[in-house]
Formats: C-alpha cells, structure tokens, sequence
C-alpha cells in the first residue's frame, strides 16, 4: 500500500503553497519526505538546492536545520517549559555548549518571548507545556518554528486545536513570516477556508495522488466536493461553517498579499 | 493430590531429612538445659544498654556515618546507572547493548554484603568500603531500572528535534529527558531508603557505620554498647520509614 | 510616528529557586563525602590506572586447583544443608504461629457471643513475635548465634530458621486469610475444633500457594546462608571469609564464581519446583 504515488511537485523559493485533502491522503507523508524525516521509497527529492539522502551526517544536520516543521501534535515533552521549547528550534545552529547551557538558565528570553507574542501567548513563557490547551501548545509549537528562522516552513495542520480568530491569525502570521524573509511556506491545512484566504497556490491530494494544483481563483466547488467526497458531503472550514460557495460562474478574487 | 504434587513433596521431605544428616548438628547439645540458660545469661547482659553521654556521641557519629555511606552509594550509583543505561537501552546499538546489560547484571547479582565483603578485601576497612560496595549493586538495579524507562520514553520529541538539526545529544536532553528525570529521581530516592538500612548492615564486615561499630561491641564482649547501637538501628529505620511516607504524601504534584 | 517601548528583559523565576536548592544538596553532601572517607580525588587521580591495575591484580588469577575445588563442593553442600535445614525449622516456627495469628480461624469472630476481644488479644502475641523475629536482620541473628553456640552451621541453620520463620509466618497467615475460608468457617460453624477446621477445610486449599512461597524463599535462603558465612555460620560464605583472611584473592574470585552459580542453579531449581506444583 503506496501511501504517496507518482507524486510530482515543484515548489520554488518563496512559494506560498497550501496542501488540502481527506485525512489519510498522504499529506502529512509529503510533508515529513519534504522534512527529510522519511526516506522515499522510489523517485527523486530534492529539498533546499540538493538531494537530502546523499548528503553525509553533518551535511544533512546543517540542511535540516534550515527545515522547520510544525506538527499537528507538538513534540514537546510534557513537563518541559514553553521557553525552553521554543528556544529548542535553535539547537541545529548553535553551538554544543549554548544548547547546554539553556538547559540550566534559558539563554534568549527577550527571543523566545517575541515569538510567543506573535501567536498572542507571550504571557505564558515560563509555563509548563502541559497546563496549557491544546490551541495554545499547537501555537507554541509554531513559536518555535518561528524561533528556528527556516528558510523552509513546513506545516502539518497547525490550527487544527485553535479556534477560528486564532488561527487565522496564526496562517496570517506564518504567511507575513514566509512573505518578510523571502522564504518557502508549505502548509497543509485542515480547513479549506483558510487554504483559499491566504495561499496564492493550493495543491489538492486524495488518495496519495495530486489531484489538482492551481490557484485558488481556479478551484472551482465541485473540484473541493470532490475532493473531500470520501470523508464527508461537506467542505471542512475551521468555524465548521459551510463554505461561502459563490454563485458558479463568479470567479474567486485573487489574493492581494 | 497429584501424582507430580506427591513426588516432590517426597523430594522436599527427603531434601530435608539429608540437609540435617549432613550438617550432623548436635542438636541435644543446642537444646540442653545448660546451653539454654547461657543463652538467657547472654540475653540479659545486654540490659540496660549503655546510654552515657560519650557513647551516645560515638553512636551518633555511627548514625551520620550510616547515613553518609547510603546517601553518596547511591549517589554514585544513580550517576553510573544512568551511564551504563545508555547504552543498555540500545541506543547505541546491539553489542553496547549486550555489554551494558552484562555489566548491569553481574553487578546486580552480587548481594550488597558480599561486595562489602569484596570492598574490604580489597580497599581495607572503614566506610568507603561500604560506600563502594552500595555503588556497586545500586548500579546494577538502578541501571537496569533506568535501562527500561529510557526504552518505554516517547521518541517523537527528540525525533522532531534532531529532524530539525539538532545534534543527538541535544536532542536527548531536551525531547527525552524532561519526561524521564522525575522516574529516576522518584526511584533514587526509594533505593536510598533501601541503602539506609543496608548500610547499617554493612558494617558487620567491617564496612563502616552503625554495623561496624555493633559487630565491634559484639566480639568485645561489651552488650550494653551493642544494644545501644541496635536501638539507635531500629530509631533510624523507624526515623526513615516515617520521613519517606511523609516526604511520599506532601510531593505528588 | 511610532514610539518603541522599552523592552524589559524577563528573568527566568524558576533559576532562584533551583540554584537554592542546588546549593542546598552540595551542603548536605559535601560533609557525607568526609563520613564516608570517599576522596573524590580519588576519581580524578592520574595513578587511577595502576591502582585499578591493583585492585584488580588481587583478584585474578582464579585458584582452580582440584584440591581447593573439591572444597568448594563442600562448602556448597554445607550452604545448601544450611539453607534446606533452615527453612524447614522456619516452616515449623511459622505453621504454628501463623496458626495463631490467622483471623479466619477465630471462633470468636463468628457471629456474636464472648471473647471477641481477648481473641484480638490473644492473637497479638503471636503477631508481635513473628514481626521481632522479621525485622533483626538475619545477619544479626547469624552473629548471636555464633556466639551463643559456636562458629558453624548451626548457627546459621538457628538463623535462617528464626528469621524465615517470621516472614513465612507472616505471608502464611495472609494465604490462610486471603483464600476461600468458607469451608474452614463452615466447619467451625458446626462446631469443629479449630485444628480439624484448618486440617480439613484451610489446608488443602492453602497447601499449593504455601509450597510455591516457601519455594520461593528457599532461593533467598541459599543466598542469605552464604552471607552469613561471613560472620562464621559456615558454608562458602565461611569459606570466602578464610579466603579473605589468607589474602588469596584468586580463592575469592573463584568462591565468588561458584556462587553466582549457585545462585543460577537455586534459582532454576525453585522456579521448576513452583511450576510443578502450581
């Protein structure tokens, strides 16, 4: 069982792109092969200039950290505290001895503090990840990513905990981000609302295959219908709110970033 | 009864029969009238025991000595345990792991008293003997216990970690770490209340403490000073067994 | 125009806290490293190698001769006679008092009538003595004995009887509580004698679990029997103290062998005993 199959994307520096789909679609597999956290089993990946999988042990170290990933379930061990967990999106670039010493007294609060304040939890910076909710530790977890400066953002379903201002605000904020640093974005997104509101470039997946790859101008409903057609007769948003379809024939603005 | 619960009954009776041939005690002498009233002579010289204020000092110090032994043996064992569990979890590989596990077990199979025995022989009387001799064994079980929770640790923070960068290392100490530490300090501290109570032991073979000083008095003949240092061992693990459920009650947080 | 707030750099409120108690575990054990005579230097000392070298040195090589072998044979005959003797001295220490102690055998705690409270007294005895029997260490009782009959294995027999007595004793008393009482209260009920209620209605049920337990300890046995060699109650343990005396460390390494072997063996032997009976 194939869970990605003849899959062919080009994704070029400073590309906005949103991945949508059914759950079991293969979005989070493309996204952890982008990550250089699988391997695929046949094809060719190139991520950030090279392939990943021929480089050495450091080669490949150095590229990963150029790669930042936020989960849908933030890889934070529970009783560790939001600023050292934010400051950990740094360890690829520093040195043995700072990552050492952060353990014992947090080595950029000023840092770790302005990356929470962007996803509006600044307050919570020497709190214990697990007293916080499920929203506020999936934005902690993009703090991080924040925190790590990728020139590669990847995302897989960060929202899905937050609720609707929120998160808009957080894809707005990672978009401001990819947008100011000249950087790649690449989110898959539960809610298909916010795919089409913020991402000049939306890649449909179903099945482990492309099933489309256009701007959001030319997505027409049924393509979404069809899509999501396996998982459930209505198009996921993150306010649960039907799609505002508008009437067939209007085409779709574009989005003036 | 079965066949098979009838047979080894027999074996177990017979087993018995030949362990008391063997030994060939005399147990008409053991049991006579005159070995038990020297047994009763013997009993009563140890009342009243020897409570003057100097010999309540000297136990005292034998007290802190007992306590100081248990207390830097598995110090020591917890710093070597979590060494030797690296690689015993398999971290490292197969052959680490065979190795690390080896160690640990050999270590954990020779009782407390028997490497305080081999401690003295080998590093001369005294405390550090016992201190050495609880590091060793603690290290065994300590380790082997330190093994089997870094095996059953989450992987995914120090996985995420490392996917984006971080050098092994760092990402052991900030993804998996954080969830271990309160097990391994929780069970530190449970053996050191164990060592507290065998580093009273240990002392009879001459590993320093309260079991030293006792063994002292006992083939010095002086009962009154060996029932002293026996109260003070039975006020200190009374003492220990308090303060732990104490210490259990007020820190689950 | 936009005017910046100045930015107030946060400190970390969990650092105070931390280094207090930090500072508070180096001053209680920097004093313990003096009791214990443990010299760290010791650790960072260059001439570490050679005195490892030492330590070692002492234990290798291994005296295999087949004089001292055949020796070994004894002396492991003698801790395993120690140990089998003793436990069987401690099962007739622990069936009696155990006896006594279980609450599932009280007439008086049938129904109403008299004697419910003496029956709690009378059991307290009972109780009180397996307990004093459990918590002097077996190395302690070892040691007394020695002086109150002689170096050799009736000490250590004395021992291992007195102090499996009270820990059988006392997990015998909770079998007899913990499994099915009803036939054994049923035939007090009818007004059996209490030994005819435990002999017909308590034993059988309780017989497998009690043999598998007393099995088990058996293997504890085989080791305490060695350690309280040490203090002159016979066996390997005896034998290694001698070792010891005479600074022949390759006898030691080689006693030590043995013993792990033994303890192999032990440990095999009870676990195929409990299977067979279980």
């Amino acid at each position: 069982m194939r869970a990605l199959n003849g899959v062919n994307l080009d994704v070029g520096a400073g590309e906005r792109v949103a991945v949508i789909g059914p759950s079991g679609a293969g979005k989070t597999t493309l996204l952890r092969l982008i990550a250089t956290a699988l391997r695929p089993t046949s094809g060719a990946l190139n991520v950030l200039g090279g392939d990943p999988w021929r480089l050495d042990r450091g080669g490949l170290r150095r590229l990963r950290a150029c790669i930042g990933m936020v989960h849908q379930a933030p890889p934070i061990p529970p009783r560790q505290r939001v600023v050292t967990a934010v400051l950990a999106g740094r360890l690829g670039r520093w040195p043995f001895w700072k990552g050492l010493s952060s353990l014992i007294y947090p080595v950029d609060i000023a840092g770790a503090r302005a990356m929470l304040a962007r996803m509006q939890i600044a307050d919570k910076l020497f709190e214990r990840c697990d007293r916080l909710s499920g929203g506020q530790l999936q934005r902690v977890g993009v703090a991080r990513v924040l925190y790590q400066q990728p020139d590669l953002i990847l995302t897989d379903e960060p929202v899905s905990a937050v609720d609707p201002a929120l998160s808009d605000h957080v894809i707005g904020e990672l978009n401001r981000e990819a947008i100011a640093r000249g950087v790649t974005l690449v989110a898959s997104l539960h809610a298909v609302d916010l795919a089409l509101h913020w991402f000049p470039r939306i890649v449909g997946v179903k099945a482990g295959e492309i099933a489309f790859d256009l701007p959001p101008v030319r997505i027409t409903d049924d393509m979404l219908r069809d899509l999501y057609a396996s998982e459930s007769t209505v198009v996921p948003t993150q306010a649960g709110e039907p799609l505002s379809m508008p009437a067939p024939g209007i085409r779709r603005k574009p989005l003036c970033s | 009864m079965r066949r098979a619960h009838a047979l080894v009954v027999m074996l177990l009776l017979l087993a018995a029969w030949a362990s008391f041939a063997y030994l060939a005690l005399d147990f008409g002498q053991l049991f006579s009238a005159e070995a038990g009233a020297q047994m009763v002579k013997y009993v009563v010289s140890f009342f009243p025991p020897d409570l003057s204020a100097d010999y309540l000092a000297q136990t005292w110090r034998g007290t802190l000595e007992t306590i100081a032994i248990s207390a830097i043996g598995t110090l020591l064992a917890a710093v070597l345990g979590l060494l030797l569990a690296l690689p015993a979890s398999g971290r490292f590989g197969v052959v680490p792991r065979v190795i690390a596990r080896l160690i640990l077990n050999f270590l954990r199979s020779i009782p407390e008293l028997v490497w305080a025995a081999l401690m003295v022989f080998a590093a001369g009387l005294g405390p550090f003997a016992g201190t050495l001799a609880l590091a060793w064994h603690t290290t065994g079980v300590i380790g082997r216990l330190f093994a089997e929770t870094l095996e059953n640790a989450p992987p995914e923070p120090a996985q995420a970690l490392r996917v984006s960068g971080s050098r092994p290392a760092l990402a052991f100490l900030y993804g998996t770490m954080p969830g271990v530490v309160p097990q391994l300090v929780a069970y530190s501290l449970y053996r050191w209340e164990i060592n507290i109570r065998m580093a009273a032991i240990l002392g009879f073979v001459g590993a320093g403490g309260l079991g030293q000083m006792l063994y002292m008095s006992l083939s010095l003949f002086q009962q009154p000073q060996a029932m002293t240092i026996i109260l003070a061992m039975l006020a200190l693990v009374a003492l220990v067994d308090a303060a732990s459920a104490w210490l259990r009650q007020h820190l689950v947080d | 125009m936009r005017s910046e707030a100045a930015i107030i750099p946060l400190r970390d409120p969990a650092a105070l806290p931390r280094l207090g108690l930090t500072l508070l575990i180096v001053v209680l054990l920097w004093p313990g490293f003096t009791l214990a005579e443990f010299d760290l230097g010791v650790l960072f000392d260059p001439r570490n190698r050679e005195i490892m070298g030492k330590f070692l040195g002492t234990f290798f090589p291994l005296e295999l001769s087949a004089d001292f072998l055949r020796l070994l044979l004894k002396s492991t005959l003698e801790t395993l006679a120690i140990a089998t003797a003793g436990m069987t001295i401690a099962m007739a220490v622990a069936l009696p008092l155990s006896f006594m102690v279980t609450r599932s055998l009280s007439i008086s705690r049938i129904g109403p009538g008299p004697g419910r409270w003496s029956g709690r007294a009378a059991r307290v005895p009972p109780r009180f003595t397996l307990m004093f029997f459990r918590s002097i260490p077996e190395i302690l009782w070892a040691l007394l004995f020695v002086r109150a009959v002689g170096l050799g294995p009736a000490a250590g027999v004395l021992a291992i009887g007195i102090t499996y007595g009270g820990m059988l004793g006392k997990v015998y008393s909770e079998i007899f509580e913990s499994g099915d009482t009803r036939p054994a209260v049923a035939l007090l009920e009818t007004g059996s004698g209490r030994l005819a209620a435990f002999g017909y209605g308590m034993w059988p049920v309780a017989l497998p679990e009690i043999v598998s337990y007393t099995v088990y300890r058996w293997e504890c046995a085989v080791r305490a029997s060695v350690i309280m060699g040490f203090v002159g109650a016979g066996g390997l343990g005896q034998q290694m103290e001698l070792s010891m005396r005479m600074l022949s460390g390759g006898e030691v390494s080689t006693i030590l062998l043995v013993f792990l072997l033994l303890v192999v063996l032990a440990d095999t032997v009870s676990a195929l005993l409990r299977k067979v009976t279980a």
